[in-house]
């Protein structure tokens, strides 16, 4: 049940960074699911901002679970509702690329393969940031992070971005969106839907952060739109039955502009050879055109 | 020319680890960054292609360390660090690298547990975890550091004994010596020994993986050699195929402890200071021995004649060397930073000839040597 309270259930004086996309997306995610609400989160930046030494941001009932488990964790609380005929309660997941696209994957496959009514949301800052920026399954082909070092032979992170939306479409889940910080109407709408659908939901929200991908704490959210602009992070929805809905970018912008501005992609711009480089992140870009209609 | 003189470089307890697998010969890394250890990943991924070796970032620490079994088996020395939740998940795999005899090193820079715990405080909580973190009786080989310099050492050793036992090995650090820096002077290549699998002599069509040629460890042939090499999990006769008949259940069993405990002349290492008369023994291993070492110190300036003893290896725990002492130092104060899980071992070792006093912390604080000193001084 979604809820028209006009309340930031993200409580004011977390330890998130100027200018971090996963606060934005948490308060942007908490606002259309309400008080009556159980969130669960792998081990991440959003678990540690979120709960210094006793203090809490969480107007709802939240746990940190470990780093591989909230989708089994959110399962077992699913459970209990509906055990205890708790039916109205909105369920949702919060867990970085980290918890997701890598150490948590088996559990969020169990999770959709037992068709549990969860919305789980993974906010995308493409890389373990909490530890240090490390790469993760998601993070874009080419970026340096610091076990992707950049240098004379190495142009980065050499695997590309998983597809996690696919995959958890594959599973022949209820609903699966795509969302950005940069457009809050398009992210809470989605939330919203996805809560008022029965059985396993994801949505994907890119969430760009100033400290791992190197950009100024004032830009996150140009930064956010430009991923989006250039074709690089595709916004969709997929819903069971329904045509897949896509975010159209009237200008469709270079992948140089969206790469320049963020010192993870720098090296690209100092040597002649990492112009192919370039071009097959464009050519990457134009897939995701193609394919989406974007 | 002028000479330089070599005043050594400061560097940090894990890039010491990183550096001391590199001189050991290590070609392969598989892991999960984790705090206080992530340190050894970031070195590790950018200087292991330098040397045409391999790091992979896996996608949890069940992947680092089976990712680690896979390159070994096929002919890698590897390695792989975690601290204490990563070191839970990985103890499957640290079975089977037991079971199949799998020589690699595994790191864990302890830190506050259980479960996520004190991120990122130093502990000594996974000392018994060490010992009995996998299932079934196994044996294991676990040695801890105590310096910078010392790390360095130890990961070479580390290695040297996983190849020459075929055995995992354990470098169990604390958040303290990984993160210290220190300055230190490493030892040039060819300063020390580094030791390489023992290879088959024979040809494929005499080849068994795990037949013992009379020194408890079999040759090892890599995958892809040439060699047939069933390898598994279960227990297996020496062909490598599975067998649960009981006398060969024993048979493997009785190998797999004995390679270890016929050569614990080789295995077993510790530092013993100002013991010979000393009338009260402090007991303490990796970090905590540093501070132990300070108290002495404070306590002979005192006129009270204490020594230290300093594991270096901890499993197998060194009890014939600690029972030399305790013939006739009646006192023994074991400080950890955990609720108590060495001095069990220690307990056992006096049998009741010594009085044995834990002194311990569990706060994600250090013990300091005033503790320590107090601690004794209580004692005597």
């Amino acid at each position: 049940m979604a809820s028209q309270e006009r309340i930031n259930l993200l409580a004011p004086g977390h330890r998130a960074c100027p200018g971090c996309g996963a606060a934005v997306a948490l308060r942007q995610i908490l606002r259309p699911l309400g008080r009556n609400t159980i969130a669960v989160s792998a081990t991440g930046c959003v678990e540690t901002f979120t709960s210094p030494y006793d203090q809490s941001s969480w107007e709802v009932p939240w746990m940190h679970s470990l780093f591989e488990n909230s989708g089994a964790v959110a399962s077992g609380v699913r459970a209990a509702l509906d055990v205890q005929g708790e039916k109205d309660v909105n369920l949702v997941v919060i867990s970085g690329d980290g918890g997701t696209f890598d150490i948590g994957m088996g559990a969020l496959s169990g999770m959709l393969e037992r068709k549990d009514n969860v919305t789980y949301i993974c906010y995308d800052n493409e890389a373990y940031m909490n530890t240090g920026v490390q790469r993760s399954g998601s993070t874009p082909h080419a970026a340096a992070t610091t076990t992707t070092p950049s240098g004379k032979k190495s142009y980065g992170k050499i695997e590309y971005k998983k597809d996690v939306p696919g995959i958890v479409w594959a599973h022949d889940a209820e609903y699966v969106a795509t969302a950005s910080i940069a457009y809050p109407q398009d992210l809470m709408r989605k939330v919203k839907k996805a809560n008022e659908i029965y059985g396993p939901k994801y949505i994907q929200v890119h969430t760009p952060c100033c400290i791992g991908w190197g950009f100024d704490a004032s830009k996150t959210i140009q930064v956010g739109k430009l991923a989006v602009e250039t074709g690089l992070v595709p916004i969709y929805e997929m819903e069971k039955g329904q045509p897949v809905k896509v975010k159209k970018a009237a200008e469709k912008k270079p992948i140089e502009e969206y790469l320049k501005v963020q010192s993870r992609f720098k090296h690209l711009f100092k040597e002649q050879e990492r112009d192919e480089v370039i071009k097959e992140l464009q050519a990457i870009c134009n897939a995701n055109i193609e394919h989406f209609g974007i | 020319m002028t000479e330089v003189k070599d005043f050594g470089r400061l560097m940090q307890g894990n890039e010491a680890c990183a550096e001391g697998a590199l001189a050991a010969g290590t070609k392969f890394f598989a892991g999960y960054p984790i705090t206080p250890s992530t340190e050894i990943a970031e070195i590790l991924a950018e200087k292991l292609p330098q040397v045409g070796g391999k790091f992979i970032q896996m996608e949890d620490e069940i992947g680092g360390m089976a990712a680690v079994i896979g390159a070994s088996l096929t002919g890698l020395k590897s390695i792989t660090a975690t601290s204490g939740p990563g070191f839970s998940l990985k103890q499957e795999n640290l079975g089977f690298a037991v079971m199949a005899e799998v020589p690699c090193v595994v790191v864990n820079v302890q830190r506050g547990g259980p479960s996520t715990g004190v991120p990122t405080s130093p502990a000594q909580g996974d000392v018994m975890q060490a010992r009995w973190g996998t299932h079934g009786d196994h044996p294991i080989i676990a040695l801890t550091p105590v310096s910078v310099k010392e790390t360095y050492e130890l990961t070479i050793k580390a290695f040297n004994l996983s190849e020459k036992f075929r055995t995992p090995v354990i470098l169990l650090m604390d958040e303290v010596i990984g993160h210290m820096r220190e300055r230190v002077q490493l030892p040039k290549q060819g300063e020390f020994e580094v030791v390489e699998r023992k290879k088959p002599q024979v040809g494929p069509e005499q080849y068994y993986p795990y037949r013992d040629d009379g020194t408890g460890v079999p040759p090892m042939a890599s995958f892809g050699e040439g060699y047939r090499h069933h390898v598994t999990g279960l227990v297996h006769d020496e062909t490598g195929f599975p067998s649960n008949k009981p006398e060969m259940v024993k048979k493997v069993l009785d190998r797999l402890h004995k390679k270890i405990s016929d050569h614990l002349d080789e295995i077993i290492m510790a530092e013993e200071t100002n013991l010979e008369d000393a009338e009260v023994m402090i007991f303490a291993y990796g970090s905590v021995a540093r501070s132990a070492k300070k108290a002495v110190n404070i306590l002979r300036k005192n006129g009270v004649k204490a020594g230290l003893f300093r594991p270096i290896t901890i499993w197998p725990f060194p009890s014939t060397k600690l029972q030399e002492h305790f013939n006739r130092i009646k006192k023994v104060v074991v400080p950890e930073m955990n609720m108590g899980q060495l001095v069990g071992e220690v307990e056992r070792a006096a049998a009741g000839k010594s009085i044995v006093t834990p002194l311990n912390r569990y706060d994600g604080e250090l013990i300091t040597p005033v503790e320590i000193v107090e601690k004794v001084q209580e004692v005597l």
